[in-house]
């Protein structure tokens, strides 16, 4: 009867405002899930953005000073692509110049992972169902994710707002409401991807290549022009940020462009999020073969894990060519200030200025390799609390042989990342491939070390495991503005990659290679004898 | 019957996890060519038992034998003559379900009779092209069933496997642990499905707080219990209240109610037949009564009312 039925199509189409019942609850079960991770997340981007005025302080003194650093900054192509150009020569200026893309980043990050820890992996997990059975609106999930990381990113401007009205309040309000712009335009973004994957791994990676080619397209940009009119620049939501021009009379119509980016990708991932199924993507999954040829741990750890070092293998490679490009142009600068000459140094050696450009973009791919060698290791941990690691090792397969073959890769993958970030190098540089292509292996005992305390805390227990991102996060950070900061030589020397010989142009060393390689051996080798001797979890 | 050693031996076995007694004292002894049954409640300490015997745990004291092997220090040789279901089958999500079942099976050591992989997947109407989470919760417990059934093992380890599959499914599940038992193979069966049990199991063990409190064969068990009788007698009883092994004892008039530990049966039936007996009615046993009398904190008393349901 189309009297009865008109009414419920009716219903069925719009669903009033009952599509978002239950949001509040949800927003409010999401942050007590994220009580650690966010307040860490925003309080290490936050700190990082904070300790950066001092420092610049100690190094650029007089205002003279800073006005010749900024002019040879912006006439220099290589590190307006690093950092972008820079618009004031102020404290505030140069502090929004040096850490706003990169603080920009942070954010974009956090906000991917909370998006797909709220949605994708919610649906995937199976944990989804279970909650929107209960007074739950087909759209309160989504959008409780969005809030948390809309929440995340206004505590985070708020924190860069405050730390750093001191230096002039509109810019720090600009910088601030920027950074997170960044962040909520890649929380939505995300959303949308995640309605695409069925998988949550593939979400994260897929929106990370995205944040990765915000940031490329912005450096393109920025290396082309020097004053951020360039139209890749302007299709980057990271060249927004350096668009918007905190502490050089702020731009604020620009803070439109996150609001429209924002809202505009939100609804589009709303529309699609009404479209599809829970748990279902509009990538469906293909069938599979019907028998398999899969026979060994060795061949299944590959299979589950050749994606991820398929993708690292290209990004680094593309990456190493990038920077390898921009190496000669490095070499303009520096020159006569001794500060930030002694900065490069401490970064990358002394010796030739190319050199000194090249041994950091080498030193950053090798603390950058950290972050795979841990997720690969940590593949372990995934596939034994999701106790598909318990019928593996109930057929007639070693502890070791089925770790050891997840490791094979992890550790094995290292070498072969950071081998093509150097080939990429030396490419886009054109000169020095043995150097160079040497220098990017000697970074392998150092990411190794960190892969081997990864061993070693999941050998230890599981729940230690997820401790590995810690240590990674801390050396990566200690290497990334350590030299910047001038912290103390004790604290650099705590990361394993503050010990490697600064090459190519410094000497080398062979006595930290062995020795790093040592370590990474002997935790390799306590970690798997925890593997071998703890209870397996549940 | 020549006695082959068990394939199964345990004894006093004990884990704890924290706090938890997860094991305290369990025995279990499983025959070479039976089909025993595991029972217990929820949380009694089954799946760490079968993980113990999987070598995924290590027993804090006690001694287990597998297949004549140490579970823990030769957990690969062993495991090279065992198949393994557990009760919730997690699946790779870029993995075909074909492709599992043979990687299960190549993992094994020997590889699976293709034959009988065709002829199982089939039985099991399963479709092996499927990928991951796009199966059922019954349909991923089909993957390791077919896996495990079309390997050639000495000892299969069935952790409550057949949760999720519809009553057609578990007629065949039924069947194939059967033709299991009718090659020789051993089957240890954890299951809470008390006609699976009946159906199946030669002798059961139950546990309960992770200790053995029962173990034979279901006649052995059904002795333990008590059968409820009602009578109409011809004159009043006489001394039936002090008869050993009654219970929840009613008279009114000549009608009698109560129920008797089944092997005190005997006394019970002289006494009321010395009154002489109009009408009698007597209920076995059910397993469910067996099992929740079990199942349940140690109580003195049965349950009072009947629990047929």
């Amino acid at each position: 009867m189309s009297a009865t039925a008109t009414p419920a199509a009716f219903a069925a189409r719009s669903g009033g405002a009952r599509q978002l019942a239950g949001t509040g609850t949800l927003l409010m079960f999401n942050l007590r899930r994220d009580r650690v991770m966010i307040p860490v997340w925003v309080a290490v981007t936050a700190l990082l953005v904070l300790s950066l005025p001092g420092s610049l302080e100690s190094v650029y003194s007089t205002p003279a000073e800073r006005a010749e650093i900024a002019r040879q900054l912006l006439t220099n192509s290589s590190l307006r692509a690093t950092y972008g150009p820079v618009f004031s020569d102020s404290i505030g200026g140069l502090t929004a110049w040096r850490i706003g893309g990169y603080a920009a980043i942070l954010a974009g990050v956090m906000s991917l992972l909370v998006v797909v820890r709220h949605t994708r992996d919610e649906e995937e997990s199976g944990r989804q169902e279970l909650i929107s059975s209960a007074m739950v609106g087909r759209r309160a999930p989504l959008t409780a994710a969005l809030l948390t990381a809309l929440v995340a990113n206004a505590a985070l401007a708020l924190l860069i707002t405050g730390g750093l009205a001191g230096r002039g309040a509109s810019g720090a309000l600009a910088l601030g409401l920027g950074v997170a712009g960044v962040g909520t335009a890649f929380a939505t973004l995300t959303a949308i991807v995640a309605q695409f994957t069925e998988s949550a791994r593939l979400a994260k990676g897929l929106t990370g290549g995205l944040l990765g080619a915000a940031f490329v397209l912005r450096a393109a940009g920025d290396s082309a022009t020097d004053d951020g009119s360039s139209a890749l620049t302007w299709i980057s939501p990271i060249g927004w940020l350096e668009n918007l021009r905190p502490f050089a009379d702020e731009r604020w119509w620009v803070l439109g462009l996150f609001v429209a980016a924002t809202a505009l990708q939100g609804w589009l991932a709303y529309e699609l999020a009404g479209r599809r199924d829970v748990g279902m993507s509009f990538v469906p999954t293909r069938p599979g073969p019907a028998t398999g040829r899969l026979g060994t741990a060795g061949a299944l750890a590959w299979r589950l894990q050749r994606g991820a070092v398929l993708g690292w293998s290209v990004g680094f490679f593309a990456a190493g060519v990038a920077f390898g490009g921009l190496t000669k142009g490095a070499a303009d600068l520096v020159g006569d200030n001794a500060k930030t000459r002694q900065i490069i140094e401490r970064m990358g050696g002394q010796s030739s200025i190319e050199d000194a450009f090249l041994a950091t973009m080498v030193g950053m791919f090798g603390m950058v390799a950290a972050l795979y060698v841990v997720s690969s290791v940590l593949r372990l941990h995934a596939e034994e609390t999701s106790q598909r690691a318990e019928p593996i090792l109930a057929n007639a397969v070693g502890r070791l042989r089925w770790a050891g073959s997840h490791l094979v890769i992890a550790f094995g993958g290292a070498v072969l990342i950071l081998l093509l970030s150097g080939l990429g190098l030396a490419l886009g540089y054109g000169q020095e491939l043995g150097p160079v292509v040497g220098a990017s292996l000697v970074q392998v005992p150092a990411v190794w070390v960190l892969g081997g305390l990864a061993v070693l805390l999941y050998g230890l227990s599981p729940r230690l495991a997820v401790g590995a991102w810690g240590v990674a996060g801390f050396a990566l950070l200690v290497g990334w503005i350590g030299p910047a900061l001038d912290v103390p030589q004790a604290v650099l020397d705590l990361s394993p990659f503050g010990h490697l010989p600064k090459v190519p142009g410094g000497e080398m060393s062979w006595t930290p290679v062995l020795v790093l390689t040592g370590v990474a051996v002997g935790l390799v080798s306590a970690g798997l004898a925890g593997v071998r001797r703890r209870d397996v979890t549940a | 019957m020549t006695k082959a050693s068990p394939a199964v031996e345990v004894s006093a076995l004990h884990k704890s996890f924290g706090k938890t007694h997860a094991l305290d004292g369990l025995d279990l002894t499983v025959e070479t060519g039976e089909v025993h049954g595991f029972l217990g409640p929820n949380g009694a300490g089954k799946s760490t038992a079968i993980r113990v015997l999987l070598g995924l745990l290590r027993a804090d004291s006690g001694t287990a034998r597998i297949l004549g092997r140490d579970p823990w220090a030769d957990a690969v040789e062993a495991h090279r003559r065992i198949a393994y279901v557990p009760g919730d089958v997690t699946l790779w999500r870029n993995l075909s379900g074909g492709e599992v079942i043979d990687l299960y099976g190549r993992l094994r050591g020997g590889g699976l009779d293709s034959r009988r992989r065709a002829e199982l997947i089939d039985r099991f109407e399963l479709d092996p092209t499927k990928k991951g989470r796009t199966y059922s919760k019954g349909n991923r417990q089909k993957v390791a069933l077919v896996a495990a059934f079309a390997s050639d093992v000495d000892l299969l380890i069935l952790d409550e496997p057949t949760s999720g599959l519809d009553p057609l499914m578990e007629e065949v599940f039924q069947r194939c642990v059967a033709e299991e038992r009718d090659r020789g193979r051993t089957v240890l069966l954890s299951s809470h499905i008390l006609s699976e049990v009946e159906e199946l199991c030669d002798r059961v063990s139950i546990i309960r707080a992770g200790r053995t409190v029962e173990s034979g064969s279901l006649a052995d068990l059904r002795h333990l219990t008590r059968t409820s009788i009602t009578a109409e007698l011809a004159g009043a009883p006489n001394g039936l209240a002090r008869l050993p092994g009654v219970h929840d004892l009613d008279v009114s008039g000549n009608r009698v109610q109560l129920q008797v530990d089944t092997d005190k049966l005997d006394a019970v039936l002289r006494s009321l037949t010395a009154s002489g007996v109009r009408s009698l009615r007597s209920t076995p046993p059910t397993l469910e009564e067996l099992f929740l009398r079990h199942y349940q904190d140690e109580t003195p008393s049965a349950p009072a009312g009947t629990v047929a349901r």
